[in-house]
């Protein structure tokens, strides 16, 4: 099903638009807020997205930097090439350490390789810990957002939920079912062989990760288990501490509206003879799964990105549907973009038109993305390659043929003007247009007023 | 690698590799917030907004006694573990059994000093070690830090520069805490107390 499709049904979900209602503009306006703390936004917006470029540059030689100084600390860097890869290696290290439980924090690398099903495949239970992504683990639904996952549930539904899988009384305030979450998953923290994470940052000065979490449960994952496995994407190298600091001053400003998020997590290497916990062992996957394909391309850009969330908090076309509407991980305009680019253009032939073009989501962006730029560019590659309807090429080959001609130009776009001032019948609006109910299906088009702009300038300028 | 370097069509030269170390080693700052806080009040103005607890006391002798009161007030228990370097304050005289070992799962109050603090946005830089277990600020419902007022400093960038100096080798964990753990998840309405502390409670020390 393509998103059209996925999009109308989403319109029609009356719980799914109950729950955007709730959720629409909260994060808009707290991130409105937090900016302000920051006198002259447009210089950090400037510097971080001048250090993204930097590293997207020499990746090479920072993934390089970073390999080094990890291994130094007794760190294990792993590089897998595809999705399946991940899997493979996480199995593996898995098998390797006997592993029968692992607890995971929020991941998206994870969810584009499908880990979890892989590693219950292999054996080995796996418990999300993350309140949103363990309540999507008991709905078997994937996330919808990259933040906040559960945002198209409501109260209730987790309500329901909860008194169905826990078999224990119905709570329906939220601080109960969040305490309820909490005694669930305390004893899995402390019973659990192997931890995995994602990593917001790499650290190529001194071979870190580093993970931004609200809940805790970050830390939890990447301090009691014996084993902790972190995974992300190649492009999430940072070079220096100075640098995190100011990405560390967007971030969480620009996806939650916090000055910072309660925790920030930086685990350099194994625990030491004198430390009484952390893991003992500790291994990186190093993600690629189709980035090395925007290196040194025109969407080299889009590997700035630090999966904040604005572009899809601000997308009018998200806060109308939700994010499953999308198909695959990544939502909003950043997932228009990525989706195409990791799963093949011809597997996404919706998303680069599943917006207003408002642009929006690049004002918002933290570092700077030209979101709209790269949607229009995809929209190109997809006409390019013959991958849109032969009617729509047809239609924009006649339309480029017409507007090469001004004077055909001139003359068509007179009859249809006086056409459709004819249709409305000395109304304003038209209701329905043959051929056209993609666009009067859900709102009407303004009557010409039966002379075209031309004729309009020529008239006035005499 | 191989195809990261064929796609950015470049090979890997010796002279890259020099400027990549001389970007790193310089540490350049980016772009920071121009005011000049009063950095205790800064950092006191940020810790409350975060839904944390304050207090402030001359000495460390006086520890015991404002901890003690903060918990009857709370009507939390007066059992708590604690980082080594408070052990030798005496809790007994106020009524506290505390024990000087990493938190356990079943501990509901932890004690733990902090490496230092950040000003900017109230936050406690912890690092993890034989004698700082990351568990005690962890595990525990309530976290109590206790600061040295001197530790505060302005931003991060402060922060990397002392940790550069007192520890020429990075710490496994560098941990920052900003308030409570808390959870948005449900209906984008913020909880406190997710899997860590539902209380932070900060003990200045002048």
């Amino acid at each position: 099903m393509h998103f059209k499709a996925r999009a109308g049904e989403k319109l029609r979900d009356t719980r799914l638009q109950q729950a955007l209602a709730k959720a629409q503009g909260k994060f808009v306006h707290t991130r409105a807020e937090a900016i302000l703390e920051l006198e002259n936004f447009e210089a950090y917006r400037d510097a971080a997205a001048s250090i993204r470029d930097r590293v997207i540059r020499d990746l090479d030689l920072y993934l390089e930097q970073f390999e080094k100084n990890a291994s130094a600390r007794g760190a294990v860097v792993h590089w897998a090439e595809t999705a399946q890869d991940v899997n493979r290696i996480v199995c593996e290290i898995a098998e390797l350490h006997g592993v029968r439980k692992a607890v995971k924090s929020k991941s998206m690398v994870s969810e584009e390789c499908a880990l979890n099903e892989a590693l219950e495949a292999a054996g080995v239970e796996v418990v999300e810990t993350d309140l949103g992504e363990y309540i999507l683990q008991l709905a078997h639904e994937p996330p919808s957002h990259i933040v906040a996952p559960v945002v198209h549930k409501t109260k209730d539904e987790v309500s329901d939920l909860f008194e169905q899988k826990h078999k224990k009384p119905r709570k329906t305030g939220i601080p109960e079912l969040c305490r309820e979450a909490r005694e669930v998953l305390r004893p899995h923290f402390l019973s659990a062989d192997m931890g995995i994470s994602g990593a917001n940052f790499l650290i190529a000065e001194t071979g870190s990760t580093l993970i931004v979490t609200n809940e805790g449960n970050g830390r939890l994952v990447t301090t009691m288990p014996r084993v902790h496995v972190a995974i992300t994407g190649i492009e999430k190298v940072v070079p220096t501490l100075e640098d995190i600091a100011t990405l560390l001053r967007l971030l969480p400003r620009s996806a939650t509206g916090q000055a910072i998020t309660n925790y920030v997590s930086i685990n350099t290497g194994i625990k030491s003879r004198d430390d009484s916990d952390g893991p003992e062992h500790f291994h990186i996957v190093l993600v690629d799964a189709g980035r090395t394909k925007l290196l040194g391309g025109v969407m080299q850009s889009m590997l700035r990105c630090i999966r904040c969330g604005a572009c899809m908090n601000h997308c009018p076309v998200y806060q109308n549907i939700g994010g499953h509407a999308y198909g695959w991980v990544y939502p909003g305009p950043m997932g228009s973009v990525l989706t195409p680019v990791y799963a093949g253009l011809e597997n996404a032939l919706d998303l680069p038109n599943a917006s207003t073009f408002c642009g929006e989501c690049a004002v918002v962006c933290p570092v700077k993305i030209p979101l709209p730029d790269l949607m229009r560019n995809l929209r190109e590659q997809q006409t390019e390659q013959g991958l849109r309807s032969w009617q729509e090429r047809l239609a924009l080959k006649i339309w480029a043929w017409t507007a090469l001609h001004p004077g055909i130009y001139a003359a068509l776009s007179r009859i249809a003007a006086r056409i459709l001032k004819g249709m409305a019948g000395g109304g304003k609006l038209l209701h329905y247009l043959p051929g056209g109910h993609g666009w009067t299906d859900g709102r009407d088009l303004p009557a010409p007023e039966g002379r075209t702009f031309r004729e309009l300038y020529r008239e006035r300028r005499r | 690698m191989g195809r990261i370097r064929a796609a950015l069509g470049k090979s890997a030269g010796r002279a890259d590799r020099e400027e990549i170390d001389a970007y790193i080693s310089q540490h350049a700052a980016g772009p920071r917030p121009r005011a000049e806080w009063n950095l205790i009040a800064r950092f006191r103005d940020r810790v409350l907004s975060l839904a944390s607890s304050i207090d402030q006391v001359a000495s460390a002798s006086e520890v015991p006694q404002a901890l003690a009161r903060y918990l009857r007030e709370n009507n939390l228990p007066l059992q708590a573990v604690c980082w080594p370097e408070f052990t030798q304050l005496d809790w007994t005289a106020q009524g506290m059994n505390v024990a000087a070992r990493p938190a356990k799962g079943s501990d509901l109050v932890g004690i733990t000093g902090a490496f230092c603090a950040i000003a900017e946005t109230g936050t406690l830089v912890l690092l993890s070690g034989k004698e700082s277990p990351p568990a005690t600020s962890l595990l525990p419902e309530t976290h109590i830090a206790v600061v040295r007022s001197t530790r505060i400093v302005k931003g991060m960038e402060e922060a990397w520069s002392l940790l550069r100096k007192e520890y020429p080798v990075m710490p496994r964990a560098v941990n920052f805490v900003s308030g409570p753990s808390r959870t948005a998840d449900i209906e984008q309405t913020v909880t406190l107390g997710a899997h860590g502390p539902y209380r932070v409670h900060i003990i200045l020390v002048d």
